[in-house]
C-alpha cells in the first residue's frame, strides 16, 4: 500500500487528498438530487473497475457482465426477502454464485480456445440464457420482479440497508475507493503483471512461463465477484429487480461506458470515465425534462455516440491524456 | 554424413537436453524429420543450416509451442514433449522468437519483470532481477520506453533479457545476432560467453558464423528438415555436405 | 413424429432460412474482413421498418420492395464501411466491437424515439392463409419468405463463385498481402463486401417483417440471433450460416410449441453452447 502511495508525485498526493475530501464532505453541502448523482459516479466506478480488470488488465473483452450484477442482485435480494438474511451476509452468498458463473464462462469459452470477439459474444450468449431464466423463475417473481419495501426516510438501518441516500452515498464511496485501491495493488503484484503479459501476448506470455488460463481465470474470479457486490448494491438501492432490467445487454453496456472513456488497462480511467460520464447523461435527462421532452432512447443514444467518438478519436481514453496535462505521469524516468 | 557422436560421448544421464528422433509435418511438409542430439550442461550448443531447414521449428517443439509427431524430448531427466510451452519455461527452458515479441505496450523493464516473476514471488525481487539483467545486456537507461518504441536491435536485446529473466538452465535463441552491427554482434557474443560461464547453458540458432565459430562448442547442421552434420566447429563446418548445402550457399 | 411435429419442423425451416439469409451478412463480412459487425440485428429491424412503411404508406408488398430495399442497404452499407468501418480495419478487435457496439445503441435507440417500442404488422391479404399439405398447414407468408431468402442465397453464391468481383473478394478473404500485391484495390473491395452484408441484411429485413413484427426490441434479438447462427455453422462459412438458421428456426419452432416461446432462444444459447464445447469452429467451418 505504502508503495503505491510513494509511486504517485507529490502533486497527486495532493490532488488524492483533495478529492477524497470533497468526497467525504460532499453530503454536507450537497442536496438529494446531487447526492444521487454522486452514488451513481460512484457505483459506476466501482463496477467498472471490475470490469477493467478483466478487459483492461487481461485483455479479455466481457460483454456480459450483467450476468454477475444480476446474480449478485439477485441473490442477496432473495435472501433478504424470501429467508430474511440481510445483505452484509448475502453478499458472501452473491459473491460465490457469481464468480462461479464467472468459471463457468471462463472455462467453456478459453478451454475451447474461443477468444476476443467470439468470447465477447460467449458471454452475452450466457447473460441473456440468464435473464430469460429469471423471466420464468417462479421464485423470484418472474418477469413481474422483485420488490423490497420501500424506505421510510431518515430510518438509517445499515444492517440491512435499508436506510437513506447518505447510506448508500458512502458504501458506493467505500466500494468505489476500495476497488481502487485493490486495482492499483492488483496492478503492480505478480498476479497484474500476469494479466498485462496475458493480454499483450499470451504466446509470448507462456514461454514466460505463465499458464495464462489460469491467469484468466483468476481475473474473471474477482471480476464476476466485484460486479456481484455491486450487483446487492444495486438491488438494495434500487429495490425493485427486473430480469429484462438487470441481465439486459444495455446494463452490460453501461458497465463497460466508464473505464472506455477514461482509459482502458489504467487504475484511475474508471473512475474519471465515471466523474465525466455520468454527470453528462443526468444533465441531459434533466435537461429533456425541464423542456418537457419524454423521449426515453435519448440517453443511450448519447451514450453509443460517446462511446463512437471517443473510441474513433481517443481509444486510449482520457486518463493517460489528462494525466500528462496534470503532470501526474508517474512512469519511472530514465 | 558425419559420425553422431551423441550416443558415444555422453550416456543419457549427463545430457541437459535429449531430442530423439522428433518429426514435425506440416500438411504433408517434412519440416523436420527423425532428429536427434545432445546438449550437455554448460555447452553452447548452435543449430544451423539454411532458410526453411527446420531450425525455428525444432525450437517450438522444445519450448512447447507445439508438440512433436514422433520422438522424445528428455531435459533434465524429465519426458517434456507434449507439455504446454509454460509448463517447459517453469522447468527451466526460457526461449526467445526469432519474429521478435515482446509485450508491446509495457515498458522495457516491466517487459523483463514480467520474466523474472518466474523466479520470484514478490515484485520487488523482480525488479532488482530485471535491472541486473538490463544492465548486462544494456537496456538500463531505455528501461523506462514502451517496448514498441524501441529500434529491432533493442528489441532482440530485450527478447533475451526477457528470456534470461526466468531464470533459465537451458536458453534457446533463435537467431538474435540477425540485423546486428558488428560491434554489436560482437556485444552479444561477449554477453552470452558471461553468461555461459555463470552456468546457463544455450541452445542457438544463427546464421552470423562469426558468432557461432566464437560461442558454440558444438553445432548441429539442418538441411531440409534433417540433421546432416552434427560435431564440433572445425569438422562440421569443413564438412563436403555443409559446405555445398548451406556455407556455399550463404557465401561467406 | 406426429404430423403436428412434422408441421412446426417445417415452419422452423422456412423461418430458419430468413434468420439464415441474415447471419450470412454476418458471415460474409466476418470471412472477408474479419470485422464483426456488431449492429447487425439493428439494422435488420431498420430493414423492417423500411417494409413497413412502405406498406404503410405506399402499399408496396414486401415481395416487391425486397430488391429495392436490398439494394438501398448495399449502398448504406458501402457508405459505412468507407466512412465508418475503414479506418478500424487495421485497429484492435475490442476497438472495432465497441465502434460497432456504439452505432447498434444508437441505431436501436433512435428507432425508439422515431417509431416508439409497439410492434408494427404488416397485413397482407394473405398474412393468414396457409397452403395445406397432407395433414399439415404452412404459412403462406412463411413459404414466400423461405422462396425469397433462398433465391438471394443463390444469387449470392453464384455472385462469388462466378464474377470477378466476387472471385477477387475470396481472394481478399484467403490472402489480404497477395490480394494487394496482384493488385486488387482491396478497400473498394472491403466497401462491397460490406455493402453486401448489408444487402443481405436489407432483404432479410424486409422478409422478415411479413412473418414478424417490426419493433425496436427485436434488435437486440436479432443481433445475438445472428451471431448465434454463424457461431453454430461455422463463421465465414457461407453454407454454415444457412444451415445454422435453418437448425436455429427449428430449435425456435419446437421449443416455442412444446415448452414456451419466451422461452425459445434460451434453447439456441444451449445449442450454442453445446456447439461451441463439441466443435468449437462451428459445423460447416474450417478448423482453425
Ligand atoms: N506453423 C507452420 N505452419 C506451416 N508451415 C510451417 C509452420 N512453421 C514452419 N513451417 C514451414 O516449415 C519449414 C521450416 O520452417 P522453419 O521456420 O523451422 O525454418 P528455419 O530453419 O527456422 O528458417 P529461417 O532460417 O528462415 O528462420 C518451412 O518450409 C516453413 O514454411
Ligand atoms: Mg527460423
Amino acid at each position: 500500500m505504502t508503495d503505491i502511495w510513494q509511486r504517485l508525485p507529490t502533486r497527486g498526493k495532493i490532488l488524492c487528498l483533495v478529492l477524497l475530501a470533497a468526497a467525504i464532505a460532499a453530503p454536507l453541502v450537497a442536496d438529494r438530487y446531487l447526492l444521487s448523482v454522486l452514488i451513481l459516479v460512484f457505483y459506476f466506478a466501482y463496477l467498472g473497475q471490475a470490469w477493467n480488470l478483466l478487459m483492461g488488465f487481461a485483455g479479455q473483452l466481457s460483454l456480459g457482465h450483467a450476468l454477475y450484477l444480476g446474480l449478485g442482485a439477485y441473490t442477496a435480494t432473495a435472501l433478504w426477502t424470501l429467508f430474511g438474511i440481510g445483505p452484509w451476509i448475502g453478499v458472501f452468498v452473491a459473491i460465490p454464485v457469481a464468480a462461479a458463473a464467472g468459471m463457468v464462462v471462463g472455462w467453456l469459452g478459453w478451454r475451447f480456445a474461443i477468444e476476443g470477439v467470439y468470447f465477447a459474444l460467449l458471454t452475452i450468449a450466457f447473460a441473456e440464457f440468464t435473464r430469460i431464466g429469471f423471466d420464468h423463475l417462479q421464485i423470484t417473481g418472474a418477469s413481474a420482479g422483485m420488490f423490497l419495501s420501500v424506505n421510510s426516510p431518515g430510518s438509517d438501518k445499515w444492517w440491512n440497508l435499508g436506510g437513506g441516500p447518505l447510506l448508500y452515498y458512502y458504501l458506493a464511496f467505500i466500494l468505489a475507493a476500495a476497488a481502487t485501491l485493490l486495482v492499483a495493488r492488483l496492478r503492480r503484484s505478480p498476479l497484474g503483471y500476469r494479466w498485462l503479459a496475458v493480454r499483450e501476448d499470451p504466446e509470448a506470455a507462456r514461454a514466460a512461463g505463465i499458464d495464462i488460463f489460469r491467469a484468466k481465470m483468476i481475473a474473471m474470479l474477482i471480476s464476476a465477484g466485484m460486479t456481484a457486490v455491486g450487483g446487492v448494491f444495486y438491488g438494495f438501492y434500487y429495490r425493485n429487480l427486473f430480469p429484462s432490467q438487470v441481465f439486459d445487454i444495455g446494463r452490460s453496456i453501461e458497465i463497460i461506458m466508464a473505464p472506455i472513456i477514461g482509459g482502458l488497462g489504467t487504475v484511475f480511467g474508471p473512475v474519471v470515465g465515471a466523474v465525466l460520464l455520468t454527470p453528462l447523461g443526468e444533465s441531459l435527462t434533466a435537461l429533456m425534462q425541464h423542456f418537457g421532452v419524454n423521449t426515453p432512447g435519448a440517453k443511450s443514444i448519447f451514450y453509443g455516440l460517446t462511446l463512437m467518438v471517443i473510441i474513433t478519436l481517443q481509444p486510449s481514453g482520457v486518463w493517460p491524456w489528462l494525466a500528462r496535462k496534470l503532470g501526474l505521469d508517474n512512469r519511472p524516468r530514465p | 554424413m558425419t559420425e553422431h557422436k551423441t550416443e558415444s560421448n555422453t550416456g543419457h544421464n549427463t545430457a541437459l537436453l535429449a531430442v530423439a528422433g522428433i518429426s514435425k509435418r506440416f500438411r504433408g511438409l517434412a519440416a523436420v524429420s527423425h532428429v536427434s542430439f545432445e546438449v550437455r550442461p554448460g555447452e553452447i550448443f548452435a543449430v544451423i543450416g539454411p532458410n526453411g531447414a527446420g531450425k525455428t521449428t525444432l525450437f517450438n517443439m522444445i519450448a512447447g509451442a507445439f508438440a512433436p509427431d514422433e520422438g522424445s524430448i528428455t531435459f533434465a531427466g524429465e519426458r517434456i514433449e507434449g507439455l504446454r510451452s509454460d509448463q517447459i519455461a517453469r522447468r527451466g527452458i526460457g526461449r526467445t522468437f526469432q519474429l521478435v515479441r515482446p509485450f508491446p505496450a509495457l515498458t522495457v523493464e516491466d517487459n523483463v519483470i514480467i520474466g523474472a516473476l518466474m523466479q520470484t514471488k514478490t515484485v520487488h525481487d523482480a525488479e532488482k532481477i530485471a535491472r541486473d539483467i538490463l544492465a548486462r545486456l544494456d537496456l538500463l537507461d531505455k528501461r523506462a520506453q514502451i517496448a514498441s518504441s524501441l529500434t529491432l536491435p533493442d528489441r532482440k536485446r530485450l527478447e533475451v533479457a526477457r528470456a534470461l529473466a526466468t531464470g533459465p538452465r537451458l536458453l534457446l535463441l533463435d537467431e538474435v545476432m540477425a540485423g546486428l552491427r558488428p560491434t554489436e554482434t560482437d556485444r552479444i557474443v561477449a554477453t552470452l560467453r558471461d553468461l555461459n560461464r555463470d552456468g546457463v547453458t544455450i541452445l542457438l540458432i544463427e546464421h552470423v558464423m562469426r558468432a557461432v565459430t566464437a560461442l558454440a562448442s558444438r553445432i548441429l547442421v539442418l538441411h531440409h528438415g534433417a540433421a546432416i552434420a552434427e560435431g564440433d566447429p572445425e569438422h562440421v563446418l569443413r564438412d563436403p555436405a555443409v559446405v555445398e548445402s548451406y556455407l556455399g550457399a550463404e557465401s561467406l | 413424429m406426429t404430423a403436428i411435429t412434422l408441421n412446426i419442423i417445417v415452419q422452423g425451416i422456412l423461418t430458419g432460412l430468413v434468420y439464415g439469409l441474415m447471419a450470412l451478412g454476418l458471415s460474409v463480412i466476418f470471412g472477408v474482413m474479419r470485422v464483426v459487425n456488431f449492429a447487425h440485428g439493428e439494422f435488420t429491424v431498420v430493414a423492417m421498418y423500411a417494409a413497413f412503411l412502405l406498406f404503410d404508406m405506399l402499399g408496396v408488398s414486401p415481395l416487391l420492395s425486397l430488391l429495392p430495399i436490398a439494394a438501398a442497404f448495399f449502398f448504406l452499407g458501402y457508405v459505412l464501411q468507407r466512412a465508418l468501418v475503414e479506418p478500424f480495419i487495421s485497429r484492435a478487435e475490442h476497438e472495432q466491437f465497441i465502434l460497432l457496439v456504439g452505432l447498434a445503441t444508437v441505431v436501436v435507440n433512435g428507432l425508439l424515439l422515431i417509431f416508439g417500442p409497439d410492434a408494427h404488422p404488416i397485413n397482407l391479404p394473405y398474412s393468414f392463409d396457409s397452403y395445406t399439405i397432407g395433414p399439415m398447414f404452412i404459412d403462406k407468408v412463411r413459404v414466400f419468405a423461405a422462396l425469397g431468402a433462398l433465391a438471394i442465397c443463390v444469387a449470392l453464391f453464384l455472385f462469388f463463385r462466378y464474377t470477378r468481383t466476387g472471385t477477387a473478394i475470396r481472394a481478399c478473404a484467403d490472402n489480404l498481402t497477395g490480394a494487394g500485391v496482384v493488385g486488387l484495390n482491396v478497400k473498394q473491395l472491403y466497401a462491397v463486401t460490406f455493402g453486401l452484408g448489408f444487402a443481405c441484411i436489407g432483404a432479410a429485413g424486409t422478409l422478415m417483417a411479413t412473418i414478424a413484427d417490426a419493433s425496436p426490441g427485436l434488435a437486440p434479438a436479432y443481433t445475438l440471433l445472428a451471431f448465434v447462427i454463424v457461431i453454430i455453422g461455422g463463421l465465414g462459412s457461407m453454407a454454415g450460416a444457412l444451415v445454422g438458421g435453418v437448425l436455429i428456426g427449428i430449435s425456435e419452432a419446437l421449443a416455442g410449441f412444446y415448452i414456451q416461446p419466451s422461452m425459445k432462444s434460451m434453447f439456441s444459447f444451449a445449442l450454442l453452447i453445446i456447439v461451441l464445447v463439441l466443435r468449437p469452429q462451428g459445423l460447416m467451418g474450417r478448423r482453425l
